[in-house]
């Protein structure tokens, strides 16, 4: 999530003062996003030093107050932000992928049990997400927004935990499994190995 | 109060080499105002489970008590009864009445439970209202598209105010905000109207909305989520750091 262009499309609808900023920004992202006041502040200020945004000091009951607003350079860089795809060429390093992967390959290590185990926690917190949506959201669209986007990628990796097991099943049927899910019996062969430094010298 | 229970139940069918094991000693208790959730893969044995605590079969072995009866040992007209009064059962394939309205479809339990047709209506319509169906009451089952279809058979085996309800896959054919709505029915009438409801489902967003997930493999219970947690744990301000 871009910070920085989330202050721009904020701005975008007219000037606002810095708290106004970390606020809306809380509300419309359901809080699942919450924000500190030094993130705001430092983005406001390389914003404002990249001419994307403007200053202005006014004076209130509370004190002068700094109030922002969008230039037209901000403007343009929103529209191009929004309209450009996040890079998802290349496969996150997901840690529960490769938990999956070497369990397949620990002799040990039961890959049902290990898939189940994932499978619970993701149900569970599926459970958790599908509760604020009912009763947190007060139907608050952009929250909504946010709250089904993270239970369809909880639901998308335990759909991939279904394949992984069928086709765990499919490979141990066919033999074809590394270690075909069972612990290993006999302790590993003690292996020769050529030093990786060798003792001769110069 | 356990509305149902499932006492070490197993089911095979077919002998000697032929013989495959639906369920295997699958014990299962589900609370009054409960909604569980079974997930597991196609052929663990999901529907079994569902047709067994519905009455529908009975187990090879094992025991099903529901609200504190034990099927086994009840007479054929307390079984009967347990499904005309207190048990409602969604099929995965609907099961409509070809040749009666939605409307007609809905409201039958309650005409073969006694009542008379004009009566019956009402809480038929009722229940379709309730589903967003009021419009089509007086449509057939082939002129209805198939969410329609499916939520008739919610709303038929809701009618009358049942206890226990069974369904196989309820959002099945559902697009995403109906099978939202659906389930939203389903838990208002168990956390408001003291139902039990079991819902069998490959599909995790829709068990999310149950009380307890409780997972099926090869026959067999292997595992359950934990008791619900409140949500303040998943909105720290730590989660974005």
């Amino acid at each position: 999530m871009s910070v920085r262009h989330a202050m721009l499309a904020l701005l975008s609808e007219g000037p606002k003062y810095g708290w106004q900023l970390r606020e809306e920004f809380e509300a419309r992202t359901g809080e699942v996003w919450p924000l500190n006041v030094g993130q705001v502040y430092t983005t406001l200020q390389r914003l404002e030093r990249d001419g994307l945004v403007e200053s202005d000091e006014t004076s209130a009951a509370e004190g002068p107050q700094k109030g922002f607003r969008i230039t037209a350079e901000g403007d343009q860089e929103l529209a191009r932000w929004l309209r450009t795809p996040p890079d998802l060429s290349s496969p996150p390093r997901d840690e529960l992928v490769m938990k999956v992967l070497v369990a397949l390959h620990v002799p040990s290590a039961d890959v049902h049990a290990v898939i189940q185990a994932h499978r619970r926690y993701l149900v569970e917190l599926m459970q958790r997400w599908t509760r604020i949506r009912e009763d947190e959201t007060g139907g608050d669209v952009s929250t909504l927004l946010a709250v089904d986007a993270e239970l369809f990628r909880l639901d998308s990796v335990v759909r991939w935990l279904d394949a992984a097991e069928a086709r765990v099943n499919r490979a141990a049927a066919d033999g074809t499994m590394p270690w075909a899910g069972q612990p290993r019996s006999a302790p590993p062969r003690k292996q020769t190995r050529a030093p990786l430094h060798g003792s001769g010298g110069k | 109060m356990s509305m149902l229970e499932l006492r070490g139940v197993s089911k095979s069918y077919g002998q000697g080499s032929a013989e495959v094991h639906a369920l295997r000693d699958v014990s299962l208790t589900a609370d009054e105002g409960e909604m569980v959730a079974v997930m597991g893969p196609s052929g663990s044995g999901k529907s079994t489970l569902l047709t067994i605590a519905g009455t529908l079969e009975e187990p090879t072995s094992g025991e099903v008590l529901i609200a504190g009866v034990s099927v086994g040992k009840a007479s054929r007209g307390t079984k009967a009864r347990l499904r005309r009064r207190v048990i409602g059962y969604v099929f995965q394939d609907f099961n409509l009445l070809p040749g009666l309205t939605a409307a007609e479809n809905v409201s039958l339990p309650l005409e073969l439970d006694g009542l008379s047709a004009r009566k019956a209506r009402v809480p038929g319509l009722r229940g379709l209202q309730r589903l967003g169906l009021g419009e089509r009451a007086a449509h057939y089952p082939d002129q209805l598209s198939g969410g329609e279809r499916q939520r008739v058979a919610i709303a038929r085996a809701m009618v009358g105010d049942r206890r226990l309800l069974l369904a196989d896959e309820p959002s099945g054919a559902l697009d995403s905000a109906n099978a939202q709505a659906v389930m939203r029915m389903l838990l208002d009438a168990c956390k408001e109207g003291g139902m039990t409801a079991v819902v069998v489902t490959h599909d995790a967003q829709l068990a999310s909305w149950a009380d307890r997930v409780v997972f099926l493999r090869d026959g067999t219970v292997t595992d359950q989520t934990a008791p619900a947690q409140g949500p303040e744990i998943l909105l720290t301000p730590e989660r974005n750091q």
